[in-house]
């Protein structure tokens, strides 16, 4: 009897268990100065990504390793999912672990990182030549004025778009507005990003809100600015044409891959989204536009808008043995032949500026999108640049996703906006 | 034990004498069971009172801040700010912004209790239907015993993968019904959904402890029963009911626990979204996304929802365990 009565308090034990694994993740301080160890080290090295699914990433390893036989550098692989990679570099910094030498950062960790003091400045002989590369990249990577991170790979949102059915591609908002009439006579829909209330939200917001000349936050990083006429004019644009079918209803629960299935199956006219759909819409056996779309920078009130910058960096650890490889290493990296070589095979986005005006480049119809992502990303604005990105991020999302809800009207929506990125910057 | 030697000494001799016999047995007895379970301890305090202890202390503490650029290492002591934050819905001086994960706390608490109570409720009636269809014996029953049990046998994140699929704009359930409705973002379409995925997930687990339940009651008293007369109806109400009883109770409490601590399925079917922008997002989903903002704050946030649900599960075993031992004993006699 007694051992029935208590079998419930063995599923209390269980729950609680769970429940509380989740706070175990204590923290560790760094005992600083390891910034300055260790500095020309040479020897092999680990280098951490996400998953290579095409394998050319090892192939340009193998060409690093053949020419560099005493420090060969091995590729740890991560999860394909960002918040999944993002919490493994944190558990291996917090862990001081010498055995991630170089990773690779989201354009948007990089404040986080550097402020924690887990990746190394490239200063002095760490300096990297950032002349050739493409300047929203390097801010990005940049932090109380100092590069933490040297540049890999870019990207920037383009205006996919119905060539078989708009003659000119808009160049700005009204424009496109205007167009949805064509979109209505062949009972499609007319314009979509990603509008789910996740990460891709955060970047669609901020371009319309940077489009109208609006900023989120101010250069210190800290001073939440969005409670401005220009920013309610750039988010007024998507909750305005949500709330009259521009942009389709169920265009809310669109991520990246939802937007780009509807515009393959001819159920969206305009379609905000990445370069990576670029070769997918047009080789998909699924896709009923193959030949029937091209892309065209994004519009905004006045001209070109601004897109939001996405893409990684190659961070140093620290805790790194041997920093004189790494650096070597990651020069080799963004040398022209390997940028070369992402872009044609990955279609990575280059970081460098030349190979947006390679006529060799321009003339390869697999790169079809090339000089529109140049136009793009040459007025492309990064994301708040702050250590506290987590906390921003998610005060812009569930804001904006009101607004275009329309749950809340545009400008209360910025006001709440702006007090929540004070509160989340100011720990 | 203390009770038992504070006894007055008024007590008549002879059960003073059987007191000291049986305090005696129970120290004797007493000392090899804790020698028999001390591994066991030792291993319970390993993984349950080091994190709770850790979790107690970081949620007092600090979380990192920035001075001139960079963070300082370890936060300091942070009084009982961190629950002040959840609980009052504090952020620094001010109420908490819409679109801090301080202003979610109560609707997160809310959403927890609502998705308990209904997914509990749904789960316990269908359980116990199912439990009864099974007992029956006919042609297949151990092809529908099962099959009944697939979707439990599923993991839940491929429960929610699927019901998100389902549930999509373009999705079977839209076609079906002919309707229009954007069931992952809606405010009460998306707590719908994961109602609906949470009980046709663990329906079959609720129904299999039932059918346990039944199992060890003995025939001879439907027998019994069928004798004096009584009516299908009466069999239930009169045998059936009273004697699953524990094996109900036991199945609530699990699924009370389950579900209160219930991240997967919400996380992956609407992101915790719908509606407001959080009207699927439950207490864990809050702590994994405090994680990222800071260790004090999700700690504190932690030990809330632990404190919770332990006080829940001690309300249900302290109203519910004298009748589990009643109704067993009353099955003896």
């Amino acid at each position: 009897m007694e051992n029935r009565a208590r079998r419930p308090l063995a599923a209390v034990a269980g729950a609680l268990a769970l429940a509380l694994a989740l706070a175990a993740c204590g923290s560790s301080g760094d005992g600083g100065g390891s910034a300055s160890k260790n500095e020309s080290g040479r020897g092999p090295i680990t280098y951490v990504q996400g998953k290579d699914n095409t394998g050319d990433v090892k192939n340009i390893i193998a060409k690093w390793n053949a020419l560099h036989p005493d420090q060969k550098v091995t590729l740890k692989e991560q999860s394909d999912q960002a918040d999944q990679q993002h919490d493994d570099l944190v558990q291996h910094f917090k862990a001081q672990d010498p055995s991630y030498d170089v990773v690779s950062v989201d354009v948007v960790w990089t404040p986080e990182f550097a402020a924690q003091g887990w990746v190394q400045p490239l200063a002095g002989k760490f300096a990297i030549d950032t002349a050739p590369l493409l300047k929203v990249a390097v801010d990005a990577a940049t932090y109380q004025g100092k590069l933490y991170a040297a540049p890999m790979t870019s990207d920037g949102g383009m205006l996919y778009y119905r060539k078989d059915l708009v003659p000119k591609p808009p160049s700005t908002w009204s424009e496109l507005l205007a167009d949805c009439k064509i979109a209505q006579a062949h009972h499609m829909g007319c314009y979509a990003g990603q509008f789910a209330k996740y990460e891709g939200l955060t970047v669609n917001a901020s371009e319309a809100i940077n489009a109208a000349g609006g900023e989120i936050v101010k250069t210190d990083g800290k001073t939440a600015d969005v409670d401005t006429p220009q920013a309610v004019k750039g988010l007024s644009f998507l909750a305005d044409a949500y709330k009259n079918g521009d942009i389709p209803k169920e265009a809310i629960t669109y991520q990246e891959e939802q937007g780009r299935q509807a515009f393959e199956a001819g159920k969206l006219l305009f379609l905000r989204n990445w370069s990576y759909v670029y070769n997918l819409a047009g080789t998909d056996g699924s896709s009923v536009v193959k030949s029937k779309f091209a892309v065209a920078p994004e519009p905004g009130p006045n001209g070109i808008g601004a897109s939001t910058l996405g893409g990684h960096s190659l961070g140093m650890s620290v805790y790194s043995k041997h920093k004189a490889t790494a650096l070597d290493f990651m020069k080799f990296y963004e040398s022209s032949d390997i940028q070369h070589e992402l872009l044609i095979k990955e279609s990575n986005a280059p970081v460098l500026k030349s190979l947006y005006t390679d006529p060799a480049l321009l003339a390869n119809p697999k790169l079809g999108y090339l000089k529109t992502l140049g136009e793009s990303l040459a007025s492309a604005k990064s994301r708040p640049v702050t250590p506290f990105y987590p906390g921003v991020t998610a005060a812009i999302e569930e804001n904006a996703y009101a607004a275009i809800k329309g749950s809340k009207s545009v400008s209360q929506a910025l006001k709440d906006m702006q007090a929540a990125i004070n509160s989340a910057t100011s720990g | 034990m203390t009770v038992i030697t504070d006894r007055p000494a008024a007590e008549p001799a002879e059960s003073k004498r059987r007191l000291t016999r049986r305090r005696r047995r129970i120290t004797h007895e007493g000392r090899a069971a804790l020698l028999l379970i001390s591994p066991t301890l030792l291993l319970l305090a390993l993984v349950i009172a080091y994190p709770v202890v850790t979790a107690l202390i970081t949620s007092f503490r600090k979380d990192q801040s920035l001075q001139n650029g960079f963070f300082t290492r370890g936060g300091g002591f942070a009084g009982s700010s961190n629950y002040i934050h959840w609980l009052l819905q504090r952020c620094g001086t001010a109420a908490c912004a819409p679109g801090t994960l301080g202003s979610e706390f109560w609707d997160a608490v809310t959403v927890t209790v609502l998705f308990t109570v209904i997914t509990v409720a749904l789960e316990m009636f269908l359980g116990t239907l199912m439990a009864l269809v099974m007992q029956r014996s006919f042609k297949g029953r151990s092809l529908l015993r099962a099959s009944v049990l697939v979707p439990w046998a599923i993991p839940t994140a491929v429960t929610a993968k699927l019901w998100y699929f389902m549930f999509a704009y373009d999705g079977i359930v839209n076609r079906l019904l002919g309707t229009h409705i954007l069931w992952t973002d809606g405010q009460w379409a998306s707590r719908f959904a994961v109602i609906v995925g949470d009980v046709w997930k663990t329906t079959p687990f609720v129904a299999l402890l039932v059918l346990a339940g039944l199992q060890i009651i003995p025939t001879e008293l439907y027998e019994a029963a069928r004798v004096d007369g009584a009516s299908a109806w009466q069999r239930f109400r009169y045998v059936t009911a009273p004697l699953v009883r524990p094996a109900l109770l036991v199945a609530t409490l699990f699924r009370i626990l389950d579900v209160l601590r219930i991240y997967d399925l919400p996380a992956i079917l609407t992101h915790g979204g719908g509606g407001t922008g959080h009207a699927t997002t439950t207490l864990s989903i809050l702590v994994i996304a405090q994680l990222e903002q800071g260790y004090g704050g999700a700690s504190a946030l932690s030990t809330i929802t632990f404190l919770f649900i332990f006080a829940v599960a001690f309300l249900m075993v302290k109203l519910f365990n004298a009748s589990v031992i009643r109704t067993q004993q009353s099955a003896v006699k």
